[in-house]
């Protein structure tokens, strides 16, 4: 798959995705947008592509990183506990301040899921048995281990409900207003360019990095941060989204090698294709009505992983 | 201490725990309460034995701990079972409220489930169990998301409804139902009897129990289903207790430091009946029933078990 | 006697055993030699019924091994594999007692205790027999690990590099039980072993595979020479004749 293939899909899926919707506006109308359209444009629609394409980007980088951090092809922020620990952030954030605002449960949010990715690294280290199928399989656990404690509280508190909406993503409620936070992603994405080079040779470990004269611990925490800082944005803005840091950089490596560096972009730009068609098949396919994009990524998301471990079984 | 002392001490925690669990606090109508609470003892035992005896079957065919039966997606198959049922015929619908149906379309599917899981991969050269966890996990994940995104759409009264089957509870527990599973997990027992010698070895791994004379594939296929059975009885009986058999077996081996799987089996069966008698004596008595027993069990045992991860020790 | 007729493995697409044929003989030390990826631990596997094969047959005393009960064919032959992770904690002599289980299912009697006590005696491991495993050295769990297997009293063992991660001494040490084990008990022996001069001072009987297949086979005198060896390593091997051994010089 070229570059340019891709960009091209990419294209053609955000403008679809800017025409889809119960209101009809259709390309020809832009031109001379009535009022009622314009606001729909400015207020729904460019404000959900804008958040597709940024979470999309975003959550595959964050599990491109993470890989190549763990060395482990199927560890990714849902396979790390790091979105499960977010959102324990969150719930904590909502029963210390009662009012919260959403810089406050983001900052807890993030601390929550720095530690959570920290916890799950620490883990690694201690496992004797690194089967590439068992790491990930620890993750899921220690991910429901955290889970358990959130319902706790949560059902403690009431709020089993707030707890479900965060549950599955959906970008129908992203409008103005409420979605600016993702763009905090922006420049995390714009700092692990910088660093992919780096993550690579700490990928390779701590005692041959340290040889080859990088400062270890301190790009390790770099890609910790950047990761729990993405996960727990896009969390707060759209809700968990399965599988995706999981799927992409897999199907990217497959076609195209394992240097960070080189794969960042073709990562991102999958990310985003992947989540804008998902996203609008979610959106026409019980017209007027909408399947959440949570559902219809854990459907194909998992569907791919499976299919990604009979070919890694194949091969082995 | 002599491990038959240990075990004395643990039935005798068992026996006064039902003690007073039975005839305290009893009220007016003691010929009312004193069988209820009687049924309720009875279920705990058949659900703590089904639980406790399965996890540590499980954990010594994977030889890790920090691994329950319900990883391979069970818990999440039968919360789409009854999100679906209640979804499709609505919550006063004949098969809810028929609760030896609900039984047995639950347990038949959740068997049907793993008979297929497992056939499906150990068809496959090269099995590891690692792998058919992680498949089963991921269609885990993929019932949960389709069982979000029905509790979604309906009703939010029959949403209370599906909230309930969540959290498992030992109230209103049907006295048919129990004979059957009763007779279920004797039957199941029996049938186990036979492979009870194999266990020890198989805790030395697939390797070593191979070269030891075990047919292992032939054992671990038999009691993988066993293990199956036994938790979708439970889980269809009272609802998931995911972690209750990671607590009360990891205590177990705390306690007992033994690798010889009688003591741990009935150890941690009477460990299990304790957590949860006494578990419910605090949740009825102590909190009055703002929070239910599962959701503690899941807490302690998650706290219990970062615990563990995070003390020096490597057995996994 | 092990006889494997035409036996295959496929990884994928590659071959890692490729239509092997070999006979090993009773009541010898056969050293399986090669360069690294030539399908050695893949054959022992497969004659040790660990991993299946693609096609063939393996007979061992004339039974073919997928046919075999696998417990008789425990007390048959035995295994020890280069890696061994054990999760549990076990004491030297509660592991040397596992390897009654195939004449015990796990109920020791007198007479099990008896081989236990002896296996550990064989391998000098009385004065450390209730420490636990992780306690021990290297070396002295290797030590526990042939303990177990002796203690299985089986007529074939096969050990899969048994010298990995010993220094020396207890290579030597280890080389010297084996050899015992052949000359006193009247075992058969097969090894997969990197050290070809190990292989030289100790085997009797050489099968050297490379890409998958049998490139040689033989007597020890017949493979230790410096025109086999170059076939088989593509690389000039001098022999060297030191106190009756035959030493290959390779290092320079």
């Amino acid at each position: 798959m070229k570059k340019r293939y891709l960009f091209i899909a990419f294209l053609i899926l955000s403008i679809t995705s800017l025409f889809v919707g119960v209101k009809d506006i259709t390309p020809l109308d832009l031109f001379h947008l009535s009022e009622d359209q314009l606001q729909i444009m400015m207020i729904s629609r460019l404000p959900r592509l804008v958040s597709l394409i940024i979470a999309g980007a975003s959550m595959s980088i964050c599990g491109l990183i993470m890989q190549q951090l763990s060395r482990n092809k199927f560890v990714s922020p849902t396979t790390a506990g790091t979105m499960d620990a977010a959102r324990l952030g969150i719930l904590v954030s909502l029963i210390l301040f009662s009012s919260a605002t959403m810089m406050e449960q983001m900052i807890i949010a993030s601390l929550f899921a720095l530690a959570g990715t920290f916890l799950f690294m620490k883990l690694l280290d201690r496992i004797k048995f690194k089967d590439a199928i068992f790491i990930p399989l620890v993750g899921l656990m220690f991910g429901n281990i955290i889970n358990s404690i959130t319902t706790f509280f949560a059902f403690k508190h009431d709020l089993i409900q707030s707890i479900s909406s965060w549950l599955h993503g959906d970008f129908s409620m992203v409008m103005t207003g409420r979605y600016e936070m993702i763009y905090i992603s922006i420049p995390l994405v714009i700092i692990s360019y910088l660093f992919a080079q780096k993550f690579t040779v700490a990928g390779m470990g701590e005692e041959l990095s340290t040889s080859l004269g990088l400062n270890y611990r301190f790009v390790v925490n770099i890609g910790l941060v950047i990761v729990a800082l993405s996960t727990t944005v896009v969390l707060l803005t759209v809700g968990t989204i399965p599988f995706l840091g999981l799927i992409v950089p897999n199907i990217v490596s497959i076609y195209h090698g394992d240097n960070l560096k080189k794969n960042l972009s073709h990562t991102a730009l999958l990310g985003a294709v992947f989540l804008l068609l998902c996203d609008i098949l979610g959106r026409i396919l019980i017209y007027p009505y909408e399947i959440p994009i949570g559902l219809t990524v854990g459907v194909i998301g998992s569907v791919i992983f499976l299919y990604l471990l009979m070919r890694r079984k194949a091969y082995a | 201490m002599h491990k038959n002392i240990k075990m004395g001490i643990l039935a005798s925690i068992a026996v006064i725990l039902i003690i007073i669990f039975l005839f305290t606090d009893m009220g007016n109508y003691w010929e009312y309460v004193v069988p209820n609470r009687a049924i309720k003892i009875l279920a705990i035992i058949l659900t703590g034995t089904a639980i406790a005896f399965s996890t540590v079957v499980f954990q010594t065919i994977t030889n890790n701990r920090i691994l329950t039966p319900s990883i391979i997606g069970l818990d999440s198959l039968y919360m789409l079972i009854q999100t679906f049922l209640i979804f499709a015929f609505g919550s006063s619908s004949l098969t809810v409220m028929n609760k030896s149906l609900n039984f047995m379309i639950s347990v038949g599917l959740m068997v049907l489930f793993a008979g297929l899981l497992y056939r499906f991969l150990f068809k496959r050269e090269g099995q590891n169990i690692y792998f058919l966890l992680l498949v089963g996990l991921v269609m885990g994940t993929l019932f949960q998301s389709f069982s979000s995104f029905m509790q979604v759409i309906i009703d939010p009264n029959e949403f209370q409804v599906v909230q309930d089957r969540m959290f498992a509870s030992f109230n209103n527990i049907n006295t048919d139902l129990l004979l059957v599973s009763f007779v279920l997990i004797l039957l199941v027992s029996l049938y186990f009897a036979r492979f009870i010698k194999y266990l020890n070895v198989l805790s030395l791994g697939r390797e070593q129990a191979i070269n030891l004379g075990v047919d292992y594939n032939y054992v671990v296929k038999r009691l993988l289903i066993v293990v199956a059975i036994l938790i979708s009885i439970s889980t269809a009986l009272v609802g998931p207790i995911t972690f209750l058999g990671l607590l009360v077996v990891n205590v177990a081996y705390q306690f007992f430091k033994t690798y010889q799987h009688t003591h741990l089996i009935f150890g941690s069966i009477l460990i299990s009946i304790i957590a949860l008698i006494g578990g419910l004596l605090i949740v009825e008595r102590v909190f009055t029933f703002s929070t239910t027993l599962s959701v503690i069990i899941n807490f302690i045992g998650g706290v219990y078990f970062i615990y563990l991860l995070l003390k020096e020790n490597n057995s996994w | 006697m092990v006889e494997v007729k035409n036996v295959s493995k496929q990884y994928g697409n590659k071959n890692v055993v490729d239509n092997v044929s070999l006979q090993i003989a009773k009541g010898k030390i056969t050293s399986f030699i090669g360069p690294n990826g030539a399908g050695k631990s893949t054959l022992l596997s497969m004659i040790s019924r660990l991993i299946s094969k693609d096609s063939g047959e393996i007979f061992i005393d004339g039974e073919e091994v997928s046919k075999c009960n696998s417990n008789e064919l425990a007390k048959k032959i035995s295994i020890l594999k280069q890696s061994n992770h054990i999760n549990i904690r076990l004491t030297i002599r509660e592991l040397v007692s596992f390897g009654r289980f195939p004449y015990s299912q796990g109920r020791l009697t007198k007479e099990d205790w008896r081989y236990v006590d002896e296996a550990i005696h064989y391998m000098e491991l009385e004065d450390i027999e209730d420490k636990f495993l992780d306690q021990l050295s290297g070396g002295q769990q290797q030590r526990a690990y042939i303990a177990m297997v002796i203690a299985q009293n089986t007529d074939y063992i096969l050990l899969d590099e048994p010298l990995n991660n010993l220094d020396m001494k207890h290579s030597v040490q280890i080389m010297k039980v084996l050899r015992r084990l052949t000359d006193e008990l009247g075992k058969t022996v097969i090894i997969v072993i990197h050290d070809i001069n190990f292989a030289s001072c100790y085997s009797d009987y050489i099968v050297a595979l490379k890409d998958g297949k049998v490139v040689q086979e033989g007597p020890t005198e017949e493979i230790i020479d410096s025109s086999v060896l170059k076939g088989i390593y593509e690389m000039d091997i001098n022999i060297e004749h030191i106190n009756e051994n035959r030493i290959a010089v390779y290092y320079a």
